[in-house]
């Protein structure tokens, strides 16, 4: 019987079996959408860290000068109080940097705490602060929305303006456009000049509580001491002109701080590469566990399969003998149930497959995550669940070709 | 029965002898026991004829019909169809064997119940490798034959025993087999139908088919023009019937 004779031999079998065989595809359905989703998730969860998590936190082509990384997952208490011995940024560091620098490039100063900001009987608490230079929005690519951000001559001159996020605006001017009114920052008054764009959350934090002074008005006193920053930012107009900067910063503050070639930076130039690092470590582990729930379930389906299979050899005892006496060999017999369990197993991973793509769009429309479908996964379905078929129709179909047509016809 | 006395072992049998069996013994090892089903049992049927093998049960005629049908091989003795000799073949030979040169007809018609009639009757050229138009043109001929041209697209629940018999009768003969085996072929049918069934065995022995049906009903092998009987794994008689 040649190969096409049996597949349509097995798709009328599944026709007219469709209760059946639907249950019979069910495990390998589950397995197949579950490694299509979780690669999807994966993927979304990748894109989001690398992109909008990375993105929010450094900026692009973006690096920032601190004491100790942003991003400090697992850190031993040593090496936390190690960080904490080590000298703070200073604005003469900045300085120092913003003039050495030979690669073009764009530089703000930053320092947070949290305050609370009021207006009127009005009060934002738990909002964080941030005393930056001018082009600090352009670096965050945070964009106005109403009204302007402060200028340089505004940040030189320590003029106490203020840029306030979405949440902070919405919170304290309900009835009226905050633009022009003066909030007090700490106690300290700020005229209101802009307003952010809604940034929105980032994995659950809101982006949208802060406000941003310059650096150098009064409210710097509640985020730093005098002459310390918490980190300078430096962003470049391409990746390599980025780690050029980089290298150059580097020896800029090493020379400033005296550090011999055998010592280490006592500061850290922090990139988003770091995040997506560990990212990558976390993305590895998952990457491990979720192939062996995906394994777990496409066993289950082979299980469920075989065990249909073996039914339908037991009941279809008599059809094999009378196939048998029509003159199939054995080869015919076996091929006839390899092609049927294959059959069923691959209109499982298909129903799988259009399953999973239907998952990611559904996670894409209600999370935060772009999720996508890696084409990967789906070849990897198709194989796993056509392997799954014909591995879990090997034995059955082998115990129907050695049937004693005899015995066979014999059975009732 | 002279024919028989003339084969030695080891000769080729005469152009025109379809079935030869020539000291066919078939044991069964049941464990404890060893079961002599067949004890050398010689026959020769030749081409065209119509013979009815009869004998009470456990006789051997089963055992006989399965050799015949070469869905068995003997313990000892040779089996020569059409030919050729099939007593030493293996599993996959056999098999083309039954497909080419054997029409099968059962007692309870084994049709494939999800299959229409015309699918039924296809299955033996499936197995011959046959292209699938040239197959349903066979088999619709081989439906119009049997008088079901206007029934083919019927499932066998939705004919009754006398057509489902007609149509395993296709079945039988849409390979052109050298015989048809028929094993009980009236067993499930009443009286009425059964005289229709064998209506259509002599119209096929008429148009010149060997016709070989196991039988114990003594009228139906009436129809036949030899009998044979079977006793105790021998046969007891062999009788041509004045036509």
């Amino acid at each position: 019987m040649p190969f096409f004779e049996a597949l349509r031999l097995a798709l009328h079998t599944l026709r007219t079996q469709k209760l059946k065989s639907g249950f019979s595809l069910l495990g390998v359905f589950v397995g197949v959408t579950s490694l299509i989703g979780s690669c999807s998730i994966a993927n979304g969860v990748n894109r989001y860290m690398t992109e909008k998590f990375a993105q929010t936190i450094f900026g692009v082509n973006t690096f920032q000068l601190r004491r100790r990384p942003v991003f400090t997952p697992n850190v031993p208490d040593s090496v936390w109080r190690a960080w904490q011995r080590r000298p703070r940024i200073r604005f003469s560091d900045a300085k120092a940097i913003t003039e050495g620098l030979t690669v073009p490039v764009i530089t703000a100063w930053q320092s947070s705490d949290n305050v609370s900001v009021t207006f009127g009987n009005k009060e934002a608490r738990d909002i964080e602060l941030t005393a930056a230079s001018e082009r600090y929005f352009e670096i965050r690519n945070l964009r106005i929305a109403t009204g302007r951000p402060f200028t340089a001559q505004e940040n030189r001159s320590g003029v106490p303006v203020a840029v306030l996020g979405d949440a902070v605006a919405k919170r304290l001017f309900v009835d009226r456009p905050p633009l022009g009114h003066n909030v007090r920052i700490g106690g300290i008054p700020y005229r209101v000049v802009g307003v952010v764009e809604h940034q929105g959350s980032l994995m659950g934090f809101p982006l949208d509580r802060f406000v941003v002074v310059p650096a150098l008005s009064p409210a710097q006193n509640l985020v730093n001491p005098p002459g310390i920053l918490d980190a300078f930012f430096v962003k470049a107009g391409s990746a390599g002109e980025m780690h050029e900067a980089m290298e150059q910063a580097e020896g800029i503050m090493r020379s400033r701080r005296h550090l011999r070639p055998q010592q280490d930076n006592n500061f850290v130039l922090d990139t988003s590469e770091g995040v997506q690092r560990f990212w990558a470590g976390i993305n590895r582990i998952l990457m491990t566990v979720m192939p062996g729930v995906v394994v777990v379930s496409l066993v289950i389906g082979g299980i469920v399969i075989m065990n249909i299979m073996l039914m339908a050899v037991a009941e279809r005892t008599r059809e094999i003998g009378l196939r048998k006496s029509l003159g199939a060999r054995r080869r015919d017999i076996l091929r006839q149930f390899l092609a049927e369990s294959t059959t069923i197993a691959t209109v499982g991973a298909a129903f799988g497959i259009i399953a999973g793509i239907g998952l990611t769009i559904l996670i894409n429309a209600v999370s935060p995550l772009p999720a996508s479908v890696s084409p990967a996964s789906v070849v990897v379905a198709v194989i796993m669940g056509t392997g799954v078929g014909v591995l879990a129709g090997v034995y059955p179909a082998t115990r129907a070709a050695r049937l004693d047509p005899i015995a066979a016809l014999r059975q009732e | 029965m002279s024919n028989v006395q003339l084969f030695r072992t080891g000769d080729t049998p005469l152009p025109d002898v379809i079935i030869l069996a020539h000291k066919l013994t078939r044991e069964y090892d049941m464990g404890s026991e060893l079961v002599r089903a067949l004890r050398g049992v010689s026959v020769q049927i030749q081409q065209n004829e119509y013979v009815a093998v009869m004998g009470p049960s456990g006789s051997g005629k089963s055992t006989l019909m399965n050799l015949i049908g070469c869905l068995d091989t003997p313990t000892s003795g040779e089996y020569w169809l059409n030919g050729q000799k099939v007593s030493d073949l293996a599993d996959d030979e056999l098999a083309r064997i039954r497909n080419k040169e054997i029409g099968f007809v059962f007692q309870t018609f084994n049709l494939l119940p999800r299959a229409n009639a015309l699918h039924n009757v296809e299955l033996p050229l499936i197995y011959a490798g046959m292209s699938a138009r040239g197959r349903r043109e066979r088999a619709a001929h081989a439906l119009q034959r049997v008088g079901l041209g206007d029934r083919m697209d019927h499932k066998p629940n939705e004919l009754s025993g006398g057509q489902r018999q007609r149509v395993a009768i296709a079945r039988a003969l849409v390979n052109e087999p050298s015989i048809l085996l028929a094993d009980e072929p009236t067993g499930n049918l009443d009286s009425t139908t059964s005289t229709e069934i064998m209506g259509v065995f002599a119209e096929l022995h008429r148009q010149g088919q060997t016709v070989v049906m196991v039988t114990h009903e003594q009228d139906i092998a009436a129809n036949a023009e030899r009998v044979i009987t079977l006793r105790d794994g021998l046969v007891a008689t062999d009788q041509a019937r004045a036509a």
